[in-house]
Protein backbone atom coordinates (compact mmCIF):
# COMPACT_ATOMS: atom_id res chain seq x y z
CA UNK A 1 0.00 0.00 0.00
CA UNK A 2 1.46 2.95 -0.77
CA UNK A 3 0.05 6.48 0.61
CA UNK A 4 0.55 8.78 -2.51
CA UNK A 5 -1.86 11.45 -3.96
CA UNK A 6 -2.74 10.39 -7.61
CA UNK A 7 -0.90 13.42 -8.90
CA UNK A 8 2.57 12.49 -7.12
CA UNK A 9 1.94 8.51 -8.59
CA UNK A 10 0.84 10.03 -12.09
CA UNK A 11 3.94 12.17 -12.10
CA UNK A 12 6.01 9.80 -10.94
CA UNK A 13 9.85 10.60 -11.10
CA UNK A 14 9.49 12.68 -14.25
CA UNK A 15 10.54 12.50 -17.93
CA UNK A 16 14.19 11.12 -18.64
CA UNK A 17 14.63 13.94 -21.69
CA UNK A 18 16.01 10.81 -23.59
CA UNK A 19 13.84 8.00 -26.55
CA UNK A 20 14.42 10.92 -28.97
CA UNK A 21 17.65 9.71 -30.23
CA UNK A 22 16.73 6.18 -29.85
CA UNK A 23 13.34 6.67 -31.99
CA UNK A 24 15.20 8.55 -34.58
CA UNK A 25 17.85 5.81 -34.76
CA UNK A 26 15.41 3.02 -34.97
CA UNK A 27 13.46 5.09 -37.53
CA UNK A 28 16.82 5.40 -39.82
CA UNK A 29 17.79 2.11 -39.10
CA UNK A 30 14.68 0.65 -40.36
CA UNK A 31 15.12 2.36 -43.75
CA UNK A 32 18.85 1.38 -44.23
CA UNK A 33 17.77 -2.03 -43.54
CA UNK A 34 14.90 -2.01 -45.85
CA UNK A 35 17.31 -0.89 -48.64
CA UNK A 36 20.24 -3.35 -47.78
CA UNK A 37 18.02 -6.30 -47.41
CA UNK A 38 17.88 -7.34 -50.84
CA UNK A 39 21.61 -7.16 -51.72
CA UNK A 40 21.91 -9.08 -48.32
CA UNK A 41 19.57 -12.15 -49.94
CA UNK A 42 20.88 -11.97 -53.34
CA UNK A 43 24.63 -12.10 -51.65
CA UNK A 44 23.53 -15.14 -49.47
CA UNK A 45 21.35 -16.59 -52.02
CA UNK A 46 24.48 -16.50 -54.73
CA UNK A 47 26.58 -18.05 -52.10
CA UNK A 48 23.93 -21.03 -50.81
CA UNK A 49 24.27 -22.03 -54.92
CA UNK A 50 27.72 -22.71 -54.37
CA UNK A 51 28.51 -26.44 -54.84
CA UNK A 52 32.10 -26.56 -52.33
CA UNK A 53 32.71 -24.93 -49.27
CA UNK A 54 36.08 -23.78 -50.67
CA UNK A 55 33.98 -21.71 -53.14
CA UNK A 56 32.14 -20.54 -50.96
CA UNK A 57 35.08 -18.91 -48.82
CA UNK A 58 36.61 -17.66 -51.86
CA UNK A 59 33.16 -16.15 -52.76
CA UNK A 60 33.65 -13.86 -49.04
CA UNK A 61 37.11 -12.81 -50.14
CA UNK A 62 35.57 -10.31 -52.91
CA UNK A 63 34.71 -7.11 -51.79
CA UNK A 64 30.85 -6.68 -52.57
CA UNK A 65 29.90 -9.91 -51.16
CA UNK A 66 32.17 -9.27 -47.82
CA UNK A 67 31.01 -5.71 -47.01
CA UNK A 68 27.42 -6.43 -47.52
CA UNK A 69 27.49 -9.09 -45.29
CA UNK A 70 29.73 -7.00 -42.66
CA UNK A 71 27.50 -3.73 -42.75
CA UNK A 72 24.32 -5.73 -43.44
CA UNK A 73 24.69 -7.85 -39.96
CA UNK A 74 26.65 -5.14 -37.87
CA UNK A 75 23.54 -2.73 -38.65
CA UNK A 76 20.67 -5.38 -38.04
CA UNK A 77 21.95 -6.63 -34.94
CA UNK A 78 22.62 -2.90 -33.55
CA UNK A 79 19.07 -2.46 -34.93
CA UNK A 80 17.96 -5.77 -32.72
CA UNK A 81 19.32 -5.00 -29.71
CA UNK A 82 17.95 -1.47 -29.90
CA UNK A 83 14.80 -2.86 -31.31
CA UNK A 84 14.72 -5.50 -28.28
CA UNK A 85 15.06 -3.05 -25.81
CA UNK A 86 11.60 -1.71 -26.73
CA UNK A 87 9.66 -5.59 -26.22
CA UNK A 88 11.69 -6.06 -23.09
CA UNK A 89 10.38 -2.16 -21.65
CA UNK A 90 6.70 -3.77 -22.65
CA UNK A 91 6.72 -7.06 -21.10
CA UNK A 92 9.60 -6.81 -18.17
CA UNK A 93 9.97 -4.72 -15.15
CA UNK A 94 12.78 -4.13 -12.49
CA UNK A 95 15.54 -6.89 -11.98
CA UNK A 96 14.15 -8.89 -15.07
CA UNK A 97 14.04 -5.72 -16.78
CA UNK A 98 17.96 -5.28 -16.36
CA UNK A 99 18.53 -8.96 -16.98
CA UNK A 100 16.92 -8.81 -20.18
CA UNK A 101 18.81 -5.38 -21.64
CA UNK A 102 22.28 -6.73 -20.51
CA UNK A 103 21.67 -10.46 -22.31
CA UNK A 104 20.11 -9.08 -25.24
CA UNK A 105 23.30 -6.36 -26.00
CA UNK A 106 25.73 -8.89 -25.35
CA UNK A 107 24.31 -11.32 -27.97
CA UNK A 108 23.82 -9.01 -30.46
CA UNK A 109 27.52 -7.58 -29.70
CA UNK A 110 28.59 -11.20 -30.10
CA UNK A 111 26.51 -11.96 -33.50
CA UNK A 112 28.24 -9.11 -34.38
CA UNK A 113 31.75 -9.24 -33.66
CA UNK A 114 31.46 -13.31 -34.64
CA UNK A 115 30.48 -12.00 -38.50
CA UNK A 116 33.05 -9.47 -38.25
CA UNK A 117 35.72 -11.72 -37.55
CA UNK A 118 34.79 -14.99 -39.82
CA UNK A 119 34.86 -12.26 -42.57
CA UNK A 120 38.11 -11.74 -41.61
CA UNK A 121 39.23 -14.99 -40.93
CA UNK A 122 38.45 -15.56 -44.44
CA UNK A 123 40.24 -12.50 -45.69
CA UNK A 124 43.44 -13.46 -44.01
CA UNK A 125 43.27 -16.84 -45.02
CA UNK A 126 42.88 -16.30 -48.44
CA UNK A 127 45.90 -13.19 -48.07
CA UNK A 128 47.89 -16.29 -46.80
CA UNK A 129 47.09 -18.67 -49.78
CA UNK A 130 47.98 -16.26 -52.28
CA UNK B 1 3.48 -5.22 -16.51
CA UNK B 2 1.70 -7.52 -18.65
CA UNK B 3 -0.75 -10.18 -17.12
CA UNK B 4 -1.78 -12.71 -19.42
CA UNK B 5 -4.40 -13.91 -17.06
CA UNK B 6 -6.73 -12.57 -14.76
CA UNK B 7 -6.05 -12.69 -10.81
CA UNK B 8 -7.85 -15.29 -8.70
CA UNK B 9 -10.02 -12.71 -7.76
CA UNK B 10 -10.67 -11.14 -10.65
CA UNK B 11 -12.18 -14.29 -12.43
CA UNK B 12 -15.50 -13.71 -14.24
CA UNK B 13 -17.76 -16.36 -13.29
CA UNK B 14 -21.90 -17.16 -14.06
CA UNK B 15 -24.09 -14.94 -12.53
CA UNK B 16 -27.80 -14.83 -12.29
CA UNK B 17 -29.94 -14.71 -15.25
CA UNK B 18 -33.18 -12.35 -14.39
CA UNK B 19 -36.22 -13.49 -15.32
CA UNK B 20 -37.96 -12.79 -19.12
CA UNK B 21 -40.09 -9.70 -18.88
CA UNK B 22 -43.65 -11.28 -19.38
CA UNK B 23 -45.90 -10.76 -23.12
CA UNK B 24 -42.72 -9.29 -25.01
CA UNK B 25 -42.03 -10.62 -27.94
CA UNK B 26 -39.05 -9.18 -28.95
CA UNK B 27 -36.29 -9.89 -26.66
CA UNK B 28 -32.66 -9.00 -26.22
CA UNK B 29 -30.32 -10.62 -24.03
CA UNK B 30 -27.76 -8.60 -22.65
CA UNK B 31 -24.91 -10.08 -20.64
CA UNK B 32 -23.25 -7.78 -18.45
CA UNK B 33 -20.45 -7.57 -16.04
CA UNK B 34 -20.88 -7.15 -12.52
CA UNK B 35 -18.96 -6.82 -9.37
CA UNK B 36 -19.70 -5.60 -5.86
CA UNK B 37 -16.75 -5.10 -3.85
CA UNK B 38 -18.77 -4.67 -0.08
CA UNK B 39 -19.49 -8.78 -1.16
CA UNK B 40 -15.75 -9.87 -1.44
CA UNK B 41 -16.76 -12.47 -4.41
CA UNK B 42 -15.48 -12.44 -7.56
CA UNK B 43 -17.10 -10.69 -10.54
CA UNK B 44 -19.61 -12.28 -12.25
CA UNK B 45 -21.60 -11.91 -15.52
CA UNK B 46 -25.34 -11.25 -14.99
CA UNK B 47 -27.97 -12.52 -17.67
CA UNK B 48 -31.10 -9.72 -18.74
CA UNK B 49 -33.69 -10.01 -21.48
CA UNK B 50 -34.73 -6.46 -22.52
CA UNK B 51 -38.03 -6.27 -24.13
CA UNK B 52 -36.87 -4.18 -27.65
CA UNK B 53 -40.86 -3.20 -28.56
CA UNK B 54 -40.47 -0.91 -25.04
CA UNK B 55 -36.80 0.61 -25.32
CA UNK B 56 -34.72 3.71 -27.14
CA UNK B 57 -32.04 2.59 -29.49
CA UNK B 58 -29.16 2.97 -27.80
CA UNK B 59 -27.68 0.73 -25.36
CA UNK B 60 -27.79 3.38 -22.74
CA UNK B 61 -31.57 3.25 -23.13
CA UNK B 62 -31.44 -0.73 -22.65
CA UNK B 63 -29.28 -0.03 -19.06
CA UNK B 64 -31.46 2.59 -17.73
CA UNK B 65 -34.66 0.36 -18.70
CA UNK B 66 -32.76 -2.64 -16.70
CA UNK B 67 -32.14 -0.70 -13.41
CA UNK B 68 -35.39 1.02 -13.76
CA UNK B 69 -37.36 -2.19 -14.05
CA UNK B 70 -35.28 -5.29 -13.68
CA UNK B 71 -32.02 -4.74 -11.24
CA UNK B 72 -31.89 -1.41 -9.35
CA UNK B 73 -28.37 -2.43 -8.22
CA UNK B 74 -26.95 -2.32 -11.30
CA UNK B 75 -23.98 0.65 -11.41
CA UNK B 76 -22.78 2.32 -14.41
CA UNK B 77 -21.79 6.14 -15.22
CA UNK B 78 -24.58 8.65 -17.44
CA UNK B 79 -25.01 12.05 -17.44
CA UNK B 80 -25.54 13.65 -20.82
CA UNK B 81 -26.96 11.13 -22.97
CA UNK B 82 -25.78 12.35 -26.49
CA UNK B 83 -21.86 11.72 -26.31
CA UNK B 84 -20.79 14.73 -25.05
CA UNK B 85 -19.90 14.12 -21.33
CA UNK B 86 -17.80 11.23 -21.67
CA UNK B 87 -19.36 9.68 -18.54
CA UNK B 88 -21.05 6.04 -20.08
CA UNK B 89 -17.64 5.12 -22.01
CA UNK B 90 -17.57 1.04 -21.26
CA UNK B 91 -16.84 -1.73 -23.25
CA UNK B 92 -19.85 -2.75 -25.31
CA UNK B 93 -19.54 -6.01 -27.97
CA UNK B 94 -16.04 -6.02 -27.47
CA UNK B 95 -15.25 -2.69 -28.79
CA UNK B 96 -15.04 0.49 -26.45
CA UNK B 97 -18.02 2.75 -26.81
CA UNK B 98 -19.91 5.68 -25.33
CA UNK B 99 -23.41 3.91 -24.53
CA UNK B 100 -25.37 6.81 -24.85
CA UNK B 101 -24.51 6.78 -28.33
CA UNK B 102 -23.88 3.02 -29.36
CA UNK B 103 -27.31 1.95 -30.88
CA UNK B 104 -28.42 -1.49 -30.46
CA UNK B 105 -28.73 -2.56 -33.83
CA UNK B 106 -25.13 -2.57 -34.45
CA UNK B 107 -24.66 -5.41 -32.63
CA UNK B 108 -25.14 -8.76 -33.58
CA UNK B 109 -26.79 -11.31 -31.24
CA UNK B 110 -26.58 -11.06 -27.68
CA UNK B 111 -24.97 -7.30 -25.99
CA UNK B 112 -21.86 -8.41 -23.88
CA UNK B 113 -21.40 -5.31 -21.88
CA UNK B 114 -18.15 -4.84 -19.47
CA UNK B 115 -16.28 -1.84 -17.77
CA UNK B 116 -13.72 -0.17 -19.56
CA UNK B 117 -10.36 -3.10 -20.14
CA UNK B 118 -7.89 -2.96 -17.35
CA UNK B 119 -9.11 -0.55 -15.21
CA UNK B 120 -9.25 -0.98 -11.51
CA UNK B 121 -13.13 -1.37 -10.77
CA UNK B 122 -15.37 0.58 -8.48
CA UNK B 123 -18.40 -1.21 -9.32
CA UNK B 124 -19.84 -3.25 -12.18
CA UNK B 125 -19.66 -0.56 -15.08
CA UNK B 126 -17.80 2.05 -13.21
CA UNK B 127 -13.78 2.18 -13.43
CA UNK B 128 -11.54 4.10 -11.23
CA UNK B 129 -10.36 6.71 -13.67
CA UNK B 130 -8.17 8.42 -11.04
CA UNK B 131 -4.90 7.82 -12.48
CA UNK B 132 -6.15 8.87 -15.68
CA UNK B 133 -7.34 11.63 -14.68
CA UNK B 134 -4.27 12.57 -12.74
CA UNK B 135 -2.07 12.08 -15.41
CA UNK B 136 -4.76 14.60 -17.38
CA UNK B 137 -3.69 17.14 -15.23
CA UNK B 138 0.12 16.48 -14.63
CA UNK B 139 0.46 17.46 -18.88
CA UNK B 140 -1.02 20.74 -17.45
CA UNK B 141 -4.01 21.14 -19.55
CA UNK B 142 -4.31 25.26 -19.62
CA UNK B 143 -2.23 28.18 -21.30
CA UNK B 144 0.75 29.03 -20.44
CA UNK B 145 2.26 32.55 -21.18
CA UNK B 146 5.17 34.14 -20.11
CA UNK B 147 4.38 37.54 -21.67
CA UNK B 148 2.37 40.12 -20.78
CA UNK B 149 -0.73 39.55 -20.90
CA UNK B 150 -2.45 41.27 -23.92
CA UNK B 151 -5.01 44.52 -22.86
CA UNK B 152 -7.84 42.77 -24.57
CA UNK B 153 -7.06 38.75 -25.46
CA UNK B 154 -4.09 36.64 -26.60
CA UNK B 155 -5.06 36.57 -30.49
CA UNK B 156 -5.09 33.64 -33.02
CA UNK B 157 -5.27 33.53 -36.60
CA UNK B 158 -7.71 31.88 -38.06
CA UNK B 159 -5.16 29.04 -39.70
CA UNK B 160 -4.10 28.57 -36.09
CA UNK B 161 -7.15 28.07 -34.56
CA UNK B 162 -7.72 25.45 -37.44
CA UNK B 163 -4.62 23.44 -36.17
CA UNK B 164 -6.73 22.60 -32.77
CA UNK B 165 -9.91 21.41 -34.81
CA UNK B 166 -9.17 17.27 -33.91
CA UNK B 167 -7.76 17.81 -30.76
CA UNK B 168 -10.28 20.02 -28.12
CA UNK B 169 -13.17 18.38 -29.36
CA UNK B 170 -11.65 15.06 -26.86
CA UNK B 171 -13.84 14.76 -23.98
CA UNK B 172 -11.59 12.51 -22.17
CA UNK B 173 -13.62 9.29 -22.31
CA UNK B 174 -11.15 7.20 -21.34
CA UNK B 175 -12.23 4.84 -24.68
CA UNK B 176 -8.67 5.14 -26.17
CA UNK B 177 -6.44 4.90 -23.24
CA UNK B 178 -8.29 2.10 -22.08
CA UNK B 179 -8.17 -0.11 -25.74
CA UNK B 180 -4.38 1.11 -26.12
CA UNK B 181 -2.20 -2.61 -25.66
CA UNK B 182 0.62 -0.57 -24.24
CA UNK B 183 -1.38 1.80 -21.77
CA UNK B 184 -2.99 -1.62 -20.15
CA UNK B 185 0.46 -3.18 -19.83
CA UNK B 186 2.55 0.35 -18.45
CA UNK B 187 -0.20 2.34 -17.69
CA UNK B 188 1.54 3.18 -14.30
CA UNK B 189 4.12 5.68 -16.55
CA UNK B 190 2.73 5.53 -19.98
CA UNK B 191 0.48 8.77 -20.41
CA UNK B 192 -1.79 7.27 -23.13
CA UNK B 193 -3.29 8.78 -26.04
CA UNK B 194 -6.07 10.27 -24.73
CA UNK B 195 -3.41 12.42 -22.28
CA UNK B 196 -1.22 13.18 -25.63
CA UNK B 197 -3.53 14.08 -27.58
CA UNK B 198 -4.56 16.64 -25.38
CA UNK B 199 -1.02 17.33 -24.55
CA UNK B 200 -0.46 17.85 -28.02
CA UNK B 201 -3.53 20.00 -28.36
CA UNK B 202 -1.70 22.71 -25.76
CA UNK B 203 1.99 22.75 -27.85
CA UNK B 204 0.17 22.96 -30.92
CA UNK B 205 -2.11 26.53 -29.73
CA UNK B 206 -0.01 29.22 -30.93
CA UNK B 207 -0.43 31.07 -28.34
CA UNK B 208 0.73 28.96 -25.62
CA UNK B 209 4.62 30.02 -24.97
CA UNK B 210 5.46 26.80 -22.78
CA UNK B 211 5.91 24.50 -26.18
CA UNK B 212 9.52 23.83 -25.28
CA UNK B 213 9.25 23.13 -21.78
CA UNK B 214 5.77 20.60 -22.40
CA UNK B 215 7.98 18.40 -25.13
CA UNK B 216 10.72 18.22 -22.69
CA UNK B 217 8.50 17.03 -19.92
CA UNK B 218 6.78 14.37 -22.65
CA UNK B 219 10.08 13.32 -24.03
CA UNK B 220 10.90 9.81 -22.16
CA UNK B 221 10.92 6.54 -23.29
CA UNK B 222 8.03 5.47 -21.20
CA UNK B 223 5.58 8.86 -21.07
CA UNK B 224 5.49 9.04 -24.51
CA UNK B 225 7.69 6.82 -26.49
CA UNK B 226 5.51 3.46 -25.19
CA UNK B 227 3.11 4.34 -28.06
CA UNK B 228 3.90 1.69 -30.97
CA UNK B 229 1.44 3.07 -33.38
CA UNK B 230 -1.05 0.03 -32.57
CA UNK B 231 -3.98 2.38 -33.94
CA UNK B 232 -6.17 1.21 -31.73
CA UNK B 233 -6.96 4.72 -30.18
CA UNK B 234 -8.17 5.89 -33.00
CA UNK B 235 -10.00 3.15 -34.36
CA UNK B 236 -12.25 3.01 -30.96
CA UNK B 237 -12.10 6.98 -31.04
CA UNK B 238 -16.48 7.48 -30.33
CA UNK B 239 -15.85 11.13 -31.38
CA UNK B 240 -14.08 10.24 -34.73
CA UNK B 241 -10.58 11.93 -33.77
CA UNK B 242 -7.01 10.46 -34.40
CA UNK B 243 -4.85 10.35 -31.29
CA UNK B 244 -2.31 8.23 -32.89
CA UNK B 245 -1.53 11.09 -35.44
CA UNK B 246 -1.19 13.25 -32.48
CA UNK B 247 1.10 11.19 -30.67
CA UNK B 248 3.07 11.25 -34.73
CA UNK B 249 3.17 14.73 -34.37
CA UNK B 250 4.92 14.86 -31.16
CA UNK B 251 7.25 12.51 -31.90
CA UNK B 252 8.17 14.64 -35.20
CA UNK B 253 8.54 17.93 -33.14
CA UNK B 254 10.87 16.10 -30.86
CA UNK B 255 12.86 14.86 -33.98
CA UNK B 256 12.96 18.16 -35.45
CA UNK B 257 14.39 19.52 -32.33
CA UNK B 258 17.57 17.16 -33.09
CA UNK B 259 17.96 16.82 -36.54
Amino acid sequence: MRYVTPRKAAVGLGASHTGTEHHWWMTVSSAALALLTPSFLMVMGTALQLPERADILLYFTRPYPAIVVAIFMTLGMMHFIKGSRIMIDDYLEHTARKVAIIGFSIFGWAVIAFTLFALARIQLAFAQAI
Amino acid sequence: MVEFSLPKNSKIRVGKTWPKPEGATNLRKFKIYRWDPDTGENPRLDTYFVDMDRCGPMVLDALIKIKSEIDPTLSFRRSCREGICGSCAMNIDGGNHLACIYGMDEIDGDVNIYPLPHMAVVKDLIPDLTHFYAQHASIKPYLITHSPEPGKEWKQSIEDRKKLDGLYECIMCASCSTSCPSYWWNGDKYLGPATLLAAYRWIIDSRDEATPERLDDLEDPFKLYRCHTIMNCTNTCPKGLNPAKAIAEIKHMLVDRIV
